[in-house]
């Protein structure tokens, strides 16, 4: 069987098995999946673009506080609402980005994160309408495409979100396939080259951002339909840097390691965490130390490493 | 058909507050094969790349097709007609040789033109760029560029490390993409053998200025105005 359609099973595969496994754990393991839409969002601008930033949570939250009063004061449709969200997330990328994309390294990491916390300072001041402080209350989402309700134990939420993430993530796959997506790459990897054979830069920067920026509205949309509430921490830079640590964790620029990256990360927080609640953060430094050290291409690398290390292992030992 | 279809007058021209070219004026016509020859830090890549608008211009002017290029931005210049294969090839090491194709594609070129000219890269099309010899990775720096149609293929030192027999296969590549007269060729060069074996018309630079221009069949004719000009030699 096709490589790629074998690695769609799995997920799909995972994703159920993940349902049968924890069926208590509902809650936290669609917080997982709305994560994973976030990260795949960072693994477009960073891993595929190389855009380097530390502000993702802005978008996410724009698309949450979208998704919750498009709710709240228009149409309660689930799918509206995330297409709500992505408008808000696109919108808001698109018009940072016109500026954020002409400034690069340092600049557009301190840029990125100001974009965040100028977001998180507007949504405090304009209560009225976000709910200031208090987060955004009273998101009664309605039925998922007419026929599933949202149900109190998560499991209407636990496919939602399942669907969306896979949904999320075969587009990015055609994406990144696409000669658009490995332009991107290119421009990652050598931009005077790309110049020289015609690509603007800037403009497929910004295109890449605005993208990345509807797939993090459609992460933070999702997490407000199924919370029912949208908070300040919607646009917070532990969100961002979070993201972008699960990123790297489970390796940029393939899609899977954001997949893996978040899982490890939130599985890890959350046992390390149940344990010590005051020294988990050392588990996570550690781990992503490591990671770091032995596997700088990232977890999803893992496996080209180990049969490395057994090559190299046989050719010692003959 | 215009004669002149790319025309640079009185150029100045570097990296940043540096002036490596001085003054410089040329022209080249429609389906022309020009060959710019010159001993290293003579100029030859900075004409290029001065050409692609990757340099700072200090003075005078650059016109390809009547238009003018001096504001223009470097992928404008690309989508007007001007191809760069550039001396260091750059290619993106993490994609296939089908993906750095790919990532260039424009209009209605495909995939099986590059393949026509350089069968090689369809044979490895599923290796990653940097898993290719250096003949091969020239062979995709070059099919990368054509992907982008250019109506002007400028060449920066494209046989520089490459085997005698991997030269020769790129010379032919060369001479069919300009046999039909449609595709201007410059191709700069060390070989000047090669160079002047491929080319109507030279040119000679050093210290960032044309020092010698003429018929290619000058340079063969009195073989020691190669060396009078710019110190560099052809056998005898």
């Amino acid at each position: 069987m096709n490589r790629r359609l074998l690695s769609l099973l799995l997920i799909l595969l995972a994703g159920g098995a993940a349902y049968l496994l924890f069926p208590y754990n509902l809650a936290f393991l669609t917080r997982i999946l709305i994560m994973i839409v976030l990260v795949l969002s960072l693994d477009l601008i960073l891993g595929l673009a190389g855009i380097a930033t530390l502000g993702q949570a802005a978008m996410y939250g724009a698309g949450a506080y979208a998704a919750g009063l498009f709710a709240i004061h228009v149409w309660a449709d689930p799918v509206a609402g995330l297409l709500a969200g992505a408008v808000a997330g696109a919108l808001l990328a698109a018009v940072s980005g016109a500026v954020l994309m002409r400034t690069q390294g340092l600049t557009l990491i301190m840029l990125t994160i100001a974009v965040a916390q100028i977001c998180a300072e507007i949504a405090n001041r304009a209560r009225g309408v976000t709910g200031g402080a208090d987060g955004l209350r009273g998101i009664r989402p309605g039925k998922v495409l007419g026929l599933w309700e949202f149900d109190f134990i998560g499991i209407t939420g636990y496919w939602y979100a399942f669907a969306v993430m896979f949904l999320v993530f075969l587009a990015l796959a055609v994406i990144a396939r696409s000669p658009f997506g490995l332009s991107l790459r290119g421009i990652h990897e050598s931009p005077e080259r790309m110049v020289a054979i015609g690509v603007s830069i800037y403009r497929r920067r910004l295109a890449a951002y605005t993208m990345g920026g509807a797939i993090a509205g459609i992460a933070g949309a999702l997490s407000a339909q199924i919370t029912q509430l949208v908070s300040l921490e919607s646009f917070s830079f532990t969100l961002s840097a979070e993201a972008l640590i699960m990123l790297i964790l489970g390796g940029t620029g393939r899609l899977y390691g954001a997949i893996l990256g978040t899982v490890i990360f939130m599985a890890v927080h959350h046992v390390a965490a149940a344990n010590d609640p005051f020294n988990w953060l050392f588990v996570i430094g550690a781990l992503v130390l490591v990671v770091v050290f032995f596997l700088p291409r990232g977890l999803v690398a893992l496996p080209a490493s180990l049969k490395r290390l057994a090559k190299g292992g046989r050719h010692a030992g003959s | 058909m215009a004669d002149r279809l790319l025309e640079l007058g009185n150029v100045t021209a570097g990296y940043g507050p540096t002036h490596v070219l001085r003054d410089l004026s040329l022209s080249v016509a429609p389906g022309e094969r020009l060959a710019v020859i010159g001993r290293n830090g003579a100029g030859k890549t900075t004409l290029l790349n001065t050409i692609m608008g990757l340099t700072r211009l200090h003075g005078g002017h650059l016109r390809y097709g009547g238009r003018s290029l001096d504001r223009m931005a470097p992928h404008r210049r690309n989508g007007l007609g001007l191809g760069l294969v550039p001396q260091t090839r750059d290619i993106f090491p993490s994609l296939t040789v089908e993906e750095n194709l790919l990532s260039c594609l424009r209009g209605d070129a495909t995939l099986e033109e590059a393949y026509a000219l350089f069968p090689r890269l369809k044979e490895r099309r599923r290796n990653g760029g940097m898993q290719l010899s250096g003949g091969e990775q020239q062979m995709l720096s070059i099919a990368r560029t054509l992907m982008t149609r250019p109506e002007v293929l400028l060449l920066d030192e494209p046989l520089e490390g490459l085997a005698p027999v991997i030269c020769e296969q790129l010379m032919a590549v060369f001479e069919e993409l300009a046999k039909d007269g449609t595709r201007a060729v410059v191709l700069v060069e060390q070989h000047a053998e090669a160079a002047l074996a491929f080319a109507t018309r030279v040119i000679l630079m050093a210290n960032g200025t044309i020092v010698h221009e003429g018929p290619a069949g000058d340079l063969i004719a009195d073989k020691t105005l190669l060396h009078r000009h710019v110190g560099v030699g052809i056998d005898p």
